[in-house]
């Protein structure tokens, strides 16, 4: 496994995409400082960018990879290793390397802006770590969807789709739930409906550094325990581990019976 | 070495191997096998290769059977029928991970000088046109001293010169002793290389014997004609069939 | 002021010339500061030396000036009341009063004025106490340099750091108080200035205003409370320069204002915190001029609020810039700077074209089912945002800005300290 994901990292790195998906974050992230010079409206515009575009592209990418690779797949099955080496090997190329272009597009603005003697680094660390986690979440869904539908036309509407769920759509059916339901405690029923839905996550672990001010607010008991502490960033941390997981069980299950 | 029982495989209602047992046990052998577009040569291939995994029926190598193992494709040099490799690798890149990925001795250099390949080493593979992917395609199959060759479409995209080089080097791999598989649809290859032939049609075995046991069964001079009776007397039995009832 | 002024120092110079000194310690000829008290006459001044004594009850009723060396400690053992003043002219100094018990019955204190003028209680500390300083019917006193902690727990079993009640002209300025109930508590105050305080860490409120006139407060420091500071039932209080900060909580204000009119706030900075303002039927305000960085909710305005003017104010990335329950009558919120605003500037004037609506849907969404702040900077509720400004179907679209600035607003930097 460690020999395709070198091989696929070799390959990644040096792809257009990569450069164009590192320019763009690098250029959006520079533009932004040059824009407005405070670091908390820096972080709410980058926090969008990361909760909408991060899962779309890395969806995207994922799906083009796979299906572009498929021949090469091919070559690499008659070869004397385990099938799921190959497709965790190359998911995990094209997780890393979104992550590594990500990671340095944003990350380099931020050291020339001298971010890591500033009071807002655990802000921005939990923005750069949440869009790692949802590359890596993303990419593992597409690999998934890939493996499961080879016609790619199927596939791409699949995904967009279940971006469009994760990213809008779970949004929208869940308030509409809270404000059905409004005359009934929710506040564990909400911490819930979070926790099945990675975005989500991403957005609660991002606001408790972002909004804690409004979040305890709150009257709820619960909530002031999820929020007032560290507990509330430790379960969604966790939380997202699983996301990160499921996609990669997944993507054995399939790999293992799958015809080529 | 290649035993073949009761293969059965369907994508979804699509039965595209019937009941399909074979054997190749001859060393020394080169096999075509043969058939019109869907009738199953490439799913053949690729069950033996375990990247088709079996609706039923098993498949042996080497006297064990394959299903879940992936050791034993060691011993298999495989041509895929498409040669695409990722963009932005190079050449020598490429070839150094299969050499990688199998950490056995390998020929290429001598198979690199022998398709003429050294000015491409140091490229990125997008920029290779597909004649010479599928050289190195070739590279990547005849690298390795294995028992079984399985070739997909060898000569596709080939200039004359490196087809009679491929020719050369399967002459030199029968006379190692080597089981070799191939499909294609040039049948003059057939009639100068293939000591036998296996036609598929539907999913079954329709004919396997010699070159002659073909040409006499089927009346034909060459692979080319025999193959054309053949498809017209089965085209010729269909219709009759359904006339009947 | 100043003739009032005046006219003490010249009483403290004639006390000053005829003062005899008296000294306690425990080999002294007065071995407690209560001995040394009884035994002085009016205008002495009595000098503690360092040493623990433990007292409670001592009662001046004559000036003095009683100085402590290098903080003796007066220790009242959780029992009783420690000092009463009830003389005029009295300055407390350099001592460290400690350990006075919880009463329901009496509102025990460190150090007690009751009917007195032209007090001084300076650079002492006081710690652990019920009340520290309880100023009843007091005048014309000051209040500075002290250091006041206490272990409050509860609002039950605690009191105020500084009280004051029935009082006039008072000064409290570059106290620290923390760890009480409030940290300043003023009843029935009336022309009195608080400054350059440091409230932080209290239970209920920084600073507590009740009942209480022409009074002003700047330069104060107001971190971590319940709430920073509440103003209620009060008339024409002066609010400037403060800094209101990391008030969080349910029902956790930088500044509450219940019942208030005519008062200005400005130059004040708000941050982080839960609610900036929360503003409950009080008229006639002028907010100028304050900058509210990333709270919950800067401004909330709940009933009967009339005549609140919000100019030349920054809003820097709240959660919620602004919610209102009801539609207010003659408030406006024109001419401030919003960080949400996206407008443009075509005329290139500095201020938007297109009117800027603080309200947000969402506020009005939360309101109605609070879980949903787990939906907060959702991109589905970013969409119904957007959707609401276009076209406001649930908040009231006569509440905007006309004419936001497109850039933070700079103070304009006249001076703010009054000389009295």
């Amino acid at each position: 496994m460690n020999k395709i994901l070198k091989y696929s990292l070799y390959d990644l790195i040096r792809s257009r995409w990569m450069f164009f998906y590192f320019g763009f974050f690098l250029l959006f992230t520079l533009g932004l400082f040059w824009l407005s010079p405070d670091l908390s409206k820096v972080a709410i515009s980058m926090m969008n960018i990361i909760l909408i575009l991060v899962p779309l592209i890395a969806t995207m990418f994922g799906l083009m990879y796979f299906y572009n690779s498929r021949e090469f797949t091919e070559l690499l099955l008659a070869q004397p290793i385990p099938r799921r080496h190959i497709f965790l090997g190359q998911y995990l190329g094209v997780a890393g390397s979104l992550s590594f272009s990500f990671l340095l597009g944003m990350g380099l603005p931020f050291l020339f802006h001298g971010l890591f003697t500033s009071a807002e680094l655990p802000l921005f660390l939990t923005l750069l770590v949440s869009g790692v986690l949802l590359s890596f979440i993303f990419s593992g869904i597409s690999f998934y969807i890939a493996l499961k539908n080879d016609n790619r036309i199927r596939g791409f509407s699949l995904a967009i789709l279940v971006w469009l769920m994760l990213a809008v759509a779970y949004d929208g059916f869940f308030l509409l739930l809270l404000s059905y339901f409004k005359d009934y405690p929710l506040e564990k029923p909400a911490l819930a409906l979070s926790i099945f839905n990675p975005i989500d996550l991403s957005r609660i672990l991002i606001l408790l550094k972002l909004d804690i001010a409004a979040l305890m607010g709150f009257t709820g008991a619960v909530f002031k325990k999820f929020m007032g502490s560290q507990i509330g960033m430790l379960i969604a941390f966790i939380a997202l581990l699983f996301w990160m997981l499921l996609p990669v069980l997944g993507i054995r299950r399939a790999s293992s019976k799958k015809d080529f | 070495m290649i035993a073949i029982e009761r293969l059965h495989k369907q994508f979804g209602k699509n039965k595209v191997l019937k009941n399909l047992s074979l054997s190749f046990e001859q060393k020394g052998t080169i096999s075509a096998i043969l058939g019109p577009n869907g009738s199953g040569k490439t799913t053949l291939i690729k069950s033996i290769l375990g990247m088709v995994l079996p609706s039923q029926g098993n498949i042996h190598l080497f006297g064990k059977n394959i299903r879940g193992q992936w050791q034993y494709r060691d011993h298999i040099s495989y041509l895929p029928q498409i040669a695409r490799f990722p963009e932005n690798l190079k050449t020598a890149e490429l070839i150094a991970m299969i050499k990688d990925l199998r950490q056995r001795p390998a020929r290429e250099e001598e198979l690199i000088r022998l398709f003429d390949l050294q000015a491409h080493l140091q490229k990125p593979l997008a920029y290779l046109s597909g004649g010479t992917r599928q050289k190195v395609n070739l590279v990547l199959a005849f690298m390795y001293d294995n028992p079984i060759y399985i070739l997909d479409e060898p000569t596709a995209g080939l200039d004359p010169l490196a087809i009679i080089r491929l020719k050369e080097l399967l002459q030199e791999e029968k006379q190692k002793d080597k089981i070799i598989l191939l499909t294609t649809h040039i049948m003059s290859l057939v009639d100068e290389i293939a000591d036998e032939v296996v036609f598929l049609l539907d999913g079954h075995i329709h004919f396997r014997g010699s070159l002659s046991d073909l040409k006499s069964t089927y009346s034909g001079q060459a692979v080319e004609q025999a193959i054309a009776n053949l498809l017209r007397q089965e085209q010729h039995n269909r219709q009759t069939s359904t006339r009947l009832p | 002021m100043k003739k009032w002024l005046f006219f003490w120092m010249l009483t403290q110079l004639a006390q000053i010339t005829r003062a005899t000194l008296i000294e306690v310690c425990p080999d002294c000829n007065y071995c407690t500061p209560g001995e040394g008290i009884l035994s002085a006459e009016a205008g002495d001044t009595v000098l503690i030396r360092q040493s623990h004594y433990y007292e409670t009850n001592i009662l001046i009723d004559k000036p003095l000036t009683v100085i402590g060396e290098n903080y003796p400690v007066i220790d009242g053992q959780m029992l009783d009341h420690i000092i009463t003043v009830t003389a005029d002219s009295v300055v407390l100094q350099g001592l460290q009063i400690q350990n006075v018990g919880t009463s329901f019955i009496e509102d025990r204190a460190a150090i007690r004025v009751e009917k007195a003028k032209y007090f001084q209680i300076l650079d002492n500390k006081i710690f652990h106490t019920f009340f520290a300083i309880y100023l009843a019917h007091a005048r014309h006193g000051i209040v500075r340099s002290n250091t006041v902690i206490g272990q409050a727990v509860d609002e039950m079993t605690s009191a105020n750091a500084i009280h004051a009640w029935y009082c006039q002209h008072l000064e409290v300025s570059y106290n620290e108080v923390a760890r009480h109930r409030d940290g300043i508590y003023f009843e029935f105050v009336d022309h009195s200035r608080i400054f350059e305080n440091n409230s932080h860490h209290n239970i209920r409120y920084g600073l507590h205003f009740m009942f209480s006139n022409n009074d002003e407060y700047y330069d104060n420091t107001f971190r971590n409370n319940g709430a920073g500071v509440a103003v209620m039932f009060s008339k024409t209080i002066q609010m400037r320069n403060n800094l209101f900060i990391d008030n969080w909580g349910r029902s956790a204000y930088g500044l509450l204002l219940k019942e208030i009119n005519d008062a200005d706030i400005v130059h004040n900075i708000f941050q982080r915190n839960t609610l900036a303002i929360f503003v409950e039927g009080s008229n006639r305000i002028t907010y100028k001029e304050n900058d509210f960085i990333r709270n919950g909710w800067a401004v909330k305005m709940h009933g009967g609020a009339t005549q609140n003017h919000f100019s030349h104010n920054n809003f820097f990335q709240n959660t919620f810039d602004l919610t209102t329950e009801t539609n207010g009558i003659d408030n406006s919120y024109n001419d401030n700077y919003w960080s949400e605003y996206t407008g443009y500037d075509l005329d290139r004037d500095g201020r938007g074209d297109v009117p800027f609506r603080p309200i947000k849907l969402f506020s009005y969404i939360v309101n109605q089912t609070p879980e949903a702040i787990v939906l907060l900077r959702s991109p589905f509720v970013g969409l119904l945002n957007f959707s609401e400004k276009a076209s406001p179907i649930f908040t009231p679209t006569n509440i905007l800005d006309e004419s936001p600035f497109m850039k933070p607003i700079p103070w304009n930097q006249s001076p703010t300290h009054d000389s009295h």
